[in-house]
């Protein structure tokens, strides 16, 4: 069995930022992602990001990947790519199918002192009459086709879904020379920001608010050729008579995303619903877990958004370096306090505020769940 | 009772349609994991990444009851796909 101070799973923001970090204070560690490159969904983000200097605004998450790439190299990471962990097992054993070149690969077992698990999320589907038809696929997956594959998903595409992803993908499926034949919104106004909503209703983009897909029609090849749309009322009951049939050959749907959380359920570690989240696991300040040297930081802990999952990367790669004995207590806690502030900052605002509070009541929950008050 | 969508598959890995995990919760379904037990929702290829949330939505609409009442999938080992020679070619964890 092989033997790795720390395992890293995911190579994305989360999963790479605390391989940096880890790396950095002196830890051997291995970071294992199943893609073929590593950066998840920075090297999809081709537009600019928000928020404050010290998290890079301006800078495009493309490059934002390159650049932790580099650090991460820079640091002594271990990165395996193309290699899938398929379980997690008593002991701290961890299980994984590792690529060789993407086809072929090879089962090992690796033994490590601590795990970090940031394997990110997994999108929804909505369900209506044809959603299995080919030419029917995620807001996410559209984007890996134009922006890491340079390949159109089709000419003409339906958006289901308003929420930032609907947005940034629907014009950036534009900016490929697809056109967005609609944005289909069933809330009755659109969900993400008014900056990404304007960029589209310039395009001249028809947007339906209160409104779903109610059926996918299918060519004789089997491929979408027409979506049947229908307006709903308050109650998100379909309104008869309002149908609408719109040509398009793809559907995009964006309709949130679900944290990637099986390896945590089967090491047992303790869950939580919650509103805003679905059901996430508890982790308290140090981004750990209910079990002890399992930690866990970004998409899998609850979705949000790059910089948030970057930060928590940062405080789990510190805090296991610090279990392990390569940072002091004292030195440890100050830069996680610092990291918790900026989080506090990127989590403000009416889109922010849900989130804040939503992480502070995970917090509560584990530690209600160890009987008392935590250690900060 | 017979509903329009009865036909539209939910769990595509095994082709399991609404009508039949309605059906499931007829003969006494009431989560995730005894819709899987009856009907097979949730248990190929993806391991019901997919077709949870959908599998959700349909016991607390024929339920009536709230997302956290209905469960969720119980995960097994291997949680992503691996041939059986690349496992039998492994070592033993």
């Amino acid at each position: 069995m092989l033997e790795r101070e720390i395992v890293v799973v995911g190579a994305g923001p989360a999963g790479l930022s605390a391989a940096i970090e880890a790396a950095g204070a002196g830890a051997r560690v291995l970071c294992i992602d199943l893609n073929m490159r590593p950066g998840g969904q920075l090297f999809k983000q081709i537009h600019k990001f928000f928020g404050s200097s010290a998290h890079r605004s301006g800078t495009r998450g493309i490059d934002i990947g390159r650049m932790m790439l580099d650090e991460a190299e820079d640091k002594g990471v271990e990165l395996w790519l193309g290699s899938t962990v398929i379980g997690l097992f008593p002991g701290n054993k961890v299980g994984v199918r590792h690529g060789q070149d993407g086809t072929a690969g090879a089962f090992v077992t690796v033994h490590a002192q601590k795990i970090i698990v940031a394997a990110g999320a997994s999108e929804n589907v909505v369900r209506f009459d044809g959603w299995t038809t080919p030419g029917v696929m995620g807001a996410g997956a559209a984007q890996t086709m134009v922006n890491v594959n340079h390949v159109k998903p089709g000419r003409r595409v339906v958006m289901l879904g308003s929420g930032n992803v609907g947005l940034i993908v629907s014009y950036q499926l534009m900016q490929a020379g697809c056109e967005v034949a609609a944005l289909v919104e069933a809330a009755p106004k659109i969900g993400g920001y008014a900056v990404h909503a304007a960029k589209i209703a310039r395009a001249g983009v028809p947007i339906y608010t209160s409104h779903t897909i109610k059926r996918v029609v299918p060519d004789e090849s089997g491929r979408v050729c027409r979506v049947v749309i229908v307006g709903l009322d308050d109650a998100f009951q379909e309104i008869p008579g309002t149908e609408r049939e719109i040509e398009a050959d793809t559907v995009a749907i964006g309709a949130g995303l679900k944290p990637t959380t099986e390896l945590l359920a089967l090491l047992k570690c303790d869950f939580t619903f919650h509103p805003v989240w679905g059901r996430v696991p508890l982790h308290n300040r140090d981004m750990e877990t209910s079990q002890e040297g399992v930690y866990i930081a970004g998409d899998t802990t609850g979705v949000e958004e790059a910089n948030t999952a970057l930060e928590e990367g940062r405080i789990a790669g510190i805090s296991a370096a610090a279990a392990l004995g390569y940072l002091s207590e004292d030195e440890a806690k100050a830069r996680k306090d610092e990291i918790w502030a900026r989080l506090a900052a990127l989590r403000m605002g009416p889109f922010g505020e849900k989130r804040e509070q939503a992480k502070q009541d995970i917090l509560s929950a584990f530690d209600e769940s160890r009987g008392g008050l935590a250690a900060v | 009772m017979e509903r329009y969508d009865d036909e539209i598959i939910v769990c595509r890995c095994e082709e399991i349609t609404a009508g039949e995990i309605r059906q499931a919760i007829r003969e006494g379904a009431r989560d995730v994991t005894g819709v899987k037990r009856r009907v097979r929702a949730g248990m190929g290829l993806c391991q019901g990444r997919t077709c949870e949330k959908l599998v959700q939505q349909i016991l607390c609409s024929e339920l009536g009851l709230r997302p956290n009442q209905v469960g969720a999938s119980s995960p097994r080992p291997p949680v992503r796909p691996i041939a059986f020679g690349e496992l039998a070619d492994g070592e033993v964890v």
